[in-house]
């Protein structure tokens, strides 16, 4: 298996993009990487498209077709990839086994979701699908509802507060201030989330990441060739997933997401580091108890610690692990499909010092977390620079 | 019977009418009202479990089950395959929903009964469920209200809690009270609904079930009739020789309201719960259209062993009450959604 | 999206009377249903095994913001309700009153879970009602 390296990257800005229908966004950020991996569409070997379901919030499927497409890329084969939440992360490692394998040389990974057409309720119940449609879903325990199962039992398991879980929100919008693509410019305070909506006791509105349109593209291609088309090319030390039951009922544990302990476990140990030798971390933070789950999950912090640790500012940008610099799912937003590939995106700007007003100096070797529904999908992947 | 109640007080509030007039008037208080997610299905249900519990039978050995209700969930759907799935009598099971206003739940203890004298079935279930409703701002919204009642029939002799001795009915083509296919409150004849209907009936059918069984209004201890409000129970005695005191541990429509179908078979649920054996007890049913449905039942021995296997009415009637406002009244009636 | 009569009817002895099934091989008992046991996969014997329907809170949420259909329900309450056999499942939770937290022990009664405007089926399940 050969090495991989992303060697271009691109995004729209994420938000409510009215008159950009999932074609706009796919070609804005596709042409977005290919500009900033200098290369052509005739380049392009293969395409992995993630989305979780454009079908029922637009009608529309073969999306990575699609993307191909748009962006004139040939008659190369494209697949869409579907994980739900994870569907860009899973993607991403799509992509990366195809180069690794050496079954093709240069490939693009894309993300989208067109969320806004449709209603609240649409949305969550396209969302839900997610889960367990037959025991879950069924009985109108949503998405959010699932999450907040989940916090409920992280309070009563280990005294984490509703205010230790605003804390989570009120850092990724300070850092979503900085990031030009975040759907969220717009600082809050403990008090703005704590004085929010009920969405699913005891998640706020301001607890929940946003409904989001957006794309975000990454080229790839193998090690050997990387330096033809980028100076800092950004090695994939480690791309690993697992899976776990669909249903939260079923899981040995509401306050530990098993799938991601398992492929951040699989990824430190290929790509022979440990989680202190994190400098960065984008995570799946969907709602902000999922972000303290994740800081436990991926070893940052002890079981029950993490709340802690987040409310004293020690996850901020240059505190001990700089976590969701781009403002995570709740401040950049989270266009499901797009996000597991615009993760890799924000840490590929941070590890090539790239990342304007929100820069962790000296970033060299960060990590993506990507979940999909109460945690039956994780993907983690370790990306460092060379050189 | 549902855990909601709403005054009488609060729903002459919102029509500015006098709560006092109403409750000396009609002789009631306050009515039950249905969870939003309560219907006269899951109420059948709740009401064939909990008499499954008490009779102590295995559910497979029902043999047949009649639901009788004028508030069923579907116009063609029956409730009763609805209720033979859940209480795991199903699939071998004769099943039927049966409409004859408030008396459908009596009819269906006639047909059981025969069912199980005949030989046909082991054991049969009769259930009365309703959530009934009456057109807001109408006299009858005071006392329309949601309830059922299930009762298993056998012959086993170790088994009976009580004999039917006797039943009779008394029917006729009578347009007392009615609601056409489609509509969503029913009509009714005002002061038509008493003399020629729930009066004339309701004292043909029991004198004719005393005059067959050659029993006195004095050879019973209690009496239970149909309580479409307070009142016309306490007329109806009277005009049949039957006293207060008989009559009252089987008239619950002053605390839940008339539960339509279920009224009668709540009223002698009941009555069982505190009769001893050896008593007779008479329940005379009615229901618009019109007729009535006349029994004479005595009480036997096996009702001591099984007193308590279920929570008795009067605890289900009084305990655990929440009070709702008009408004939710509406919302839980499905009167306004989202 | 129109539901299904068919989805509504296939699991309706799971959703009416807690029908679940064991693993006979193994003796894991599981509510809902499944094909295959999760430990025994080829080997699974599985056997149908009726649940009583008591059980334990063991985490709840209030549903404010409801997906399509539920909209004349919300707020509704949805918990994990660990049952005294072992599994632990999805439900509703019936409003009586009583204080509703983590522990607190309930019963299973049959309710509407959703129906389909004024033409569609009504759908019937399990909810928990705390004793």
């Amino acid at each position: 298996m050969r090495d991989v390296a992303i060697i271009g990257v691109g995004l729209t800005k994420f938000g409510e993009r009215w008159e950009s229908g999932i074609k706009e966004l796919m070609a804005e950020a596709g042409l977005a990487a290919l500009e900033d991996a200098n290369i052509s569409s005739k380049d392009i070997d293969a395409i992995y498209g993630g989305s979780m379901t454009p079908g029922r919030f637009i009608g529309q499927e073969h999306v990575a077709a699609l993307m191909a497409d748009q962006l004139g890329l040939g008659n190369i084969p494209a697949t869409r990839v579907e994980n739900a939440c994870a569907s860009g992360g899973t993607a991403l490692r799509q992509g990366y086994m195809a180069v690794a394998s050496g079954l093709h040389d240069i490939v693009v990974v894309g993300g989208v979701e067109k969320m806004t057409d449709v209603s609240t309720g649409e949305a969550t119940t396209a969302l839900g699908g997610a889960g367990d449609q037959e025991w879950e879903l069924f009985q109108g325990l949503t998405f959010p509802g699932l999450y907040a199962l989940m916090a409920r039992r992280h309070m009563h398991e280990y005294g984490t507060t509703e205010e230790q879980m605003a804390a989570v929100a009120v850092k990724n919008h300070e850092n979503a201030y900085h990031n030009k693509y975040a759907q969220f410019h717009r600082r809050i305070t403990i008090d703005d989330v704590l004085n929010s909506k009920m969405v699913a006791d005891p998640l706020k509105l301001l607890d929940c990441s946003p409904i989001t349109d957006g794309a975000a593209a990454i080229v790839l291609a193998p090690m050997d060739v990387a330096k033809k088309y980028n100076d800092t090319p950004i090695l994939i030390a480690a791309s690993e997933q697992a899976s776990d039951t669909l249903r939260l009922a079923d899981r040995e544990s509401l306050t530990s997401i098993k799938a991601a302990r398992i492929a951040s476990q699989k990824a430190y140990e290929h790509a022979k580091v440990t989680p202190k030798d994190i400098d960065v971390a984008e995570v799946h933070d969907c709602f902000t108890i999922a972000e303290i789950i994740a800081m436990e999950d991926l070893g940052f912090f002890k079981k029950g610690e993490a709340a802690k640790a987040i409310e004293e500012g020690r996850t901020a940008i240059n505190g001990d692990i700089s976590v969701n610099t781009s403002g995570g799912l709740k401040g950049c937003g989270h266009p499901v499909g797009a996000t597991g590939i615009k993760q890799a995106v924000e840490i590929t700007w941070q590890l090539r010092g790239e990342a304007e007003g929100r820069q962790v100096a000296g970033a060299e070797i960060g990590l993506t977390h990507n979940v999909g529904g109460s945690g039956a999908t994780a993907v983690v992947h370790i990306l460092k620079r060379v050189n | 019977m549902p855990k909601y109640r709403i005054k009488v007080e609060e729903i002459a509030r919102v029509w500015g009418e006098d709560a006092e007039s109403i409750k000396s008037g009609l002789n009631i208080f306050e009515k039950s009202v249905p969870g939003i997610d309560e219907d006269s299905a899951t109420i059948a249900v709740e009401a064939a479990r909990r008499a499954i519990k008490h009779a102590g039978i295995d559910a497979s050995k029902i043999g047949a089950i009649y639901v009788g209700s004028e508030s069923p969930p579907y116009a063609v759907k029956p409730t009763a395959s609805i209720v033979a799935e859940a209480i795991d009598a199903s699939p071998y099971a004769m099943a039927s929903d049966l409409e004859f206003a408030c008396k459908a739940g009596t009819d269906g203890m006639q047909i059981i009964a025969a069912e199980v004298l005949s030989g046909m079935i082991e054991y049969g279930m009769a259930i009365g469920s309703d959530t009934s409703q009456g057109r807001p701002g109408d006299a009858l919204e005071y006392t329309a209200s949601a309830g059922g009642a299930a009762f298993i029939i056998g012959k086993e002799k170790k088994e009976v809690i009580a004999e039917i001795i006797k039943t009779v009915s008394y029917v006729t083509d009578t347009p007392d009270f009615w609601r056409r296919e489609g509509a969503r409150y029913p009509s009714h004849g005002g002061r038509f609904t008493g003399e020629p209907a729930y009066f004339k009936h309701i004292i043909n059918a029991t004198q004719k079930l005393l005059e067959e069984t050659g029993l006195k209004p004095s050879d019973f201890a209690y009496a239970v009739f149909h309580q479409p409000n307070g009142k016309f129970p306490m007329q109806v005695a009277k005009q049949l020789g039957f006293t207060e005191e008989q009559i009252k541990h089987g008239l619950l429509t002053p605390r839940i309201g008339n539960t339509y179908s279920g009224a009668s078979m709540l009223g002698l649920a009941a009555t069982l719960d505190v009769a001893k054996p050896g008593e007779k007890i008479l329940v005379t049913s009615f229901g618009s259209g019109a007729g009535s449905d006349s029994f004479a039942l005595e009480v036997k021995e096996p009702i001591e062993e099984k007193r308590y296997a279920i929570e008795a009415v009067e605890k289900m009637i009084s305990e655990g009450k929440i009070y709702v406002d008009y408004a939710t009244y509406l919302r839980n009636r499905g009167s306004i959604e989202r | 999206m129109e539901k299904s009569p068919a989805d509504l009817w296939r699991k309706v002895r799971s959703r009416y009377i807690l029908l679940g099934n064991m693993c006979e091989n193994c003796g894991a008992r599981y509510f809902p249903p499944r094909l295959v046991c999760r430990n025994c996969g080829r080997n699974s014997k599985m056997k149908d095994l009726r649940f009583k329907g008591t059980g334990e809170i063991y985490s709840y949420t209030i549903i404010r913001s409801p997906p399509d259909g539920f909209e004349d329900l919300a707020p509704y309450t949805v918990a994990l309700i660990k049952l005294d056999e072992g599994p632990i499942v999805e439900g509703h939770i019936v409003d009586n009153g009583k204080p509703v937290q983590i522990g607190t022990r309930v019963r299973a009664v049959l309710r509407r879970i959703y129906k389909e405007g004024d033409e569609g089926l009504i759908y019937y399940q399990y909810k928990f009602e705390p004793v």
